[in-house]
């Protein structure tokens, strides 16, 4: 049996902006304005092409993806992990022919149907039915088909009574399920897919996952990118490991898992962003410290002890809501810590901040590693969004008396109780 | 090498030929087009035609109006300023129908060129988030805009009604004239849309490109304006032959000018090759810089 896909030595280069020289002289200035548009025009003429070997080596060229070769054979289930940056989301793009390589080919042996996002080109003063025939047009069915599909989709999503209200009458719920509902059932036979689970409430949530075991147990040809590890090991047969924009790992999942947790434990407990994303006016997380003490990074946190998450944004503001989930290894969510959920003791009215805090006096997790997912706010617009990126570790101790010194204990909390006589 | 060849050979087995087969590399330089992919995406043709029309006017007040007043107003305006204060000759019929004449048509192809024009802008965020023959947009616009045309027909049909001016044979050959504005208003506005994407300032150009081309046209002044020896070059402007046609079959003013829309024909060929070429050449880095 042949692969379905082969991807071999794909690179992508995108061309990164080159500082501006100054001009030193009132001549040199006005020289320079009436160059600049002439090379601001050859800068920005071919960024995607680098014309030859020499070039390749040229600080202008940020390298997405170098070198990326595998091959996929037909029902495989295969899930692609790393870092933001790694190369991930550039990967999905090339073999979905939203951009091109830079250099080297893939080839595909069937038709290919890629969610990079849910509901894309789905339009507010449209109404639901008119959103799924363009939705589904978009992804590549034929009106026919989802002609056939129609009743199944729209049982799916369960928005049937509002399906020729304008989708800007929905709530966000409801537009996500339509949008998923649609992608569900397109029938591919290599399908690829970009972290689109996270969406919608819980039970939704179940609902999408169980709908995606069953396309991937389908003998269907999966491509999955997600930060949620357990989601992949659970769904996958297979991983990819991208570090670097270069295969780091390619094979059997677990093993690809435990290379990916391996590389992680060397830069837990302290974040600072990688790469420099166009922010838009927004607030950005720089950096988060996570340490023993308040106000300090490092030192090893354990159970019973203090935490202290320091957050620096990119701005000082003064309404901001930080929140951020704490997941276990498996990628399990324990808990979500929200600063819009108040209570007397926080002090977060006061002048503008770049930095905020969060302090844990008494760490209730157990031994192991954490993962964070990290949110923030401003007048109801995310400003942003760092997932699984951020990890942390902690040590068992004693948690108000009570010693845990036995990792095989199970569980990974610790609650505050009293036992009694009565 | 040898991988290549291997793939090359296994495209012949037969169990292949049951599914889409496709090879993902660099292209260089200029592409054919490839119209049984666009004949593929036909629905989406149409759903996107069919959004624009329906999000143009879902929210405004006079809704679809607002297709009737655009040419309506500017005839008024003309009819003022160049046919009361100018005196501007006009065929010999009367300024306000000779203008009209002239702006319906105007209207399709300035508003088609602006809209294919920012097609690509406009939808940026589809670009980066799924793949589709990324023609589809530019095109879909010029035929959305076709709805304008044909309520602006109706009232300019309502204004020959008024003035008692009965349109003769040569409206036979208005679908022609039609045809030669969408390829005209669907080329020039995929060379632009392709620019736009990659340059913002093409943006602004444009409006300005659209003002200034109507005086290349013999919109507000009738053709004997142009000096004899000047009309040939003049009419290869393939807007000159569609509103002189109009103007000839609609209110008589001269014989059908065939060596015009011969002439213009060509030229609206020509722009709309030229046109697909320069959209295909340039479709590979739109994701990149979207």
């Amino acid at each position: 049996m042949s692969s379905i896909i082969s991807a071999e030595n794909l690179s992508k280069a995108y061309r990164v902006g080159k500082k501006q020289e100054q001009a030193d002289s009132l001549i040199g200035l006005l020289r320079d304005s009436v160059t600049a548009p002439f090379r601001r025009y050859r800068s920005f003429r071919q960024p995607t092409a680098v014309e030859n070997e020499s070039s390749n080596f040229n600080d202008d060229n940020h390298w997405a993806l170098r070198d990326v070769s595998f091959e996929v054979q037909a029902g495989e289930v295969v899930g692609i992990i790393g870092r933001n940056g790694a190369g991930k989301s550039t990967l999905l793009k090339i073999l979905s022919r939203i951009t091109e390589p830079t250099s080297g080919q893939v080839y595909l042996r069937g038709r290919v149907s890629s969610l990079l996002e849910v509901g894309t080109g789905f339009h507010p003063e449209l109404s639901g039915r008119e959103n799924v025939y363009l939705n589904g047009t978009i992804l590549g069915m034929t009106k026919r088909e989802i002609d056939t599909k129609f009743d199944e989709i729209v049982d799916f999503s369960g928005v049937e009574k509002f399906l020729d209200t304008p989708v800007k009458r929905y709530s966000s719920g409801m537009r996500v399920r339509l949008a998923f509902a649609v992608a569900a059932f397109l029938d591919p036979e290599i399908l690829i897919i970009d972290e689109v689970l996270a969406v919608g409430d819980a039970e939704f949530q179940k609902k999408c996952m169980s709908r995606m075991g069953h396309i991937a147990g389908g003998g269907r040809t999966v491509l999955f990118v997600s930060h949620q590890i357990g989601v992949i090991q659970q769904l996958c047969s297979k991983g990819l490991y991208l570090a670097g924009g270069r295969v780091a790992e390619f094979g059997e999942i677990n093993r690809v898992v435990e290379a990916y947790n391996r590389s992680q434990s060397s830069e837990a407990g302290n974040w600072t962003v990688q790469k420099d994303s166009p922010n838009h006016g927004k607030c950005k997380l720089l950096k988060l410290q996570i340490g023993s003490e308040r106000s300090s990074r490092g030192g090893i946190i354990s159970l019973g002890g203090p935490v202290c998450f320091t957050f620096i944004l990119s701005q000082k503001v003064k309404e901001i809501d930080i929140s951020f989930t704490i997941r276990d290894s498996a990628g399990n969510a324990i808990s979500n810590l929200d600063s819009w959920r108040r209570n007397q003791e926080d002090q977060l009215d006061g002048d503008p901040s770049d930095t905020f805090e969060c302090y844990i006096p008494e760490c209730p997790l157990r031994a192991g590693r954490y993962t964070l997912d990290v949110q923030l706010t401003r007048n109801r617009e995310m400003q942003d969004q760092i997932l699984g990126e951020i990890t942390f570790d902690v040590e068992d101790g004693v948690y108000r008396g009570r010693t845990f010194p036995y990792p095989s204990t199970p569980g990974p909390v610790c609650f505050d109780h009293i036992w009694q006589i009565k | 090498m040898n991988t290549k060849i291997g793939m090359l050979i296994q495209k012949q087995e037969p169990e292949a030929k049951l599914s889409r087969e496709m090879l993902i590399r660099r292209t260089d330089g200029w592409q054919v087009i490839n119209l049984s992919e666009i004949y593929r995406y036909r629905d989406l043709v149409w759903f996107l035609t069919w959004k624009n029309i329906k999000v143009l006017y879902a929210q405004s007040v006079i809704g679809i109006g607002w297709a009737v007043l655009q040419p309506l107003l500017s005839m008024l305006v003309f009819t003022i300023v160049f046919g009361m204060f100018a005196k501007m000759e006009s065929d010999g019929v009367p300024y306000a129908l000779f203008s009209f004449c002239a702006l319906v048509p105007w209207a399709y192809f300035s508003n088609s060129l602006l809209e294919s024009g920012n097609s690509l802008v406009a939808q940026a965020d589809m670009l980066s988030k799924v793949y589709f023959p990324r023609l589809v947009l530019p095109l879909s616009a010029i035929l959305a805009k076709l709805v304008d045309l044909g309520i602006a027909l109706v009232v300019l049909g309502g204004m020959l009604l008024w003035y008692q001016r009965p349109p003769n044979l040569g409206i036979v050959v208005l679908p022609l004239l039609v045809v030669i504005m969408m390829m005209t208003a669907g080329g020039l506005g995929m060379i632009l849309t392709s620019l736009a994407i990659q340059y913002r300032d093409v943006k602004h150009a444009m409006n300005f490109l659209v003002q200034l081309l109507m005086y290349a046209a013999p919109v507000v002044y009738p053709m004997s304006f142009v000096p004899e020896w000047l009309q040939p070059y003049y009419a290869l402007n393939p807007m000159v032959c569609v509103i002189e046609g109009f103007r000839s079959a609609l209110l008589g003013t001269r014989e059908m000018p065939w060596s015009w829309i011969a002439s213009g024909f060509i030229t609206s060929t020509l722009l709309f090759t030229i046109g697909l070429l320069q959209f295909r050449k340039q479709e590979r880095i739109f994701a990149d810089v979207a």
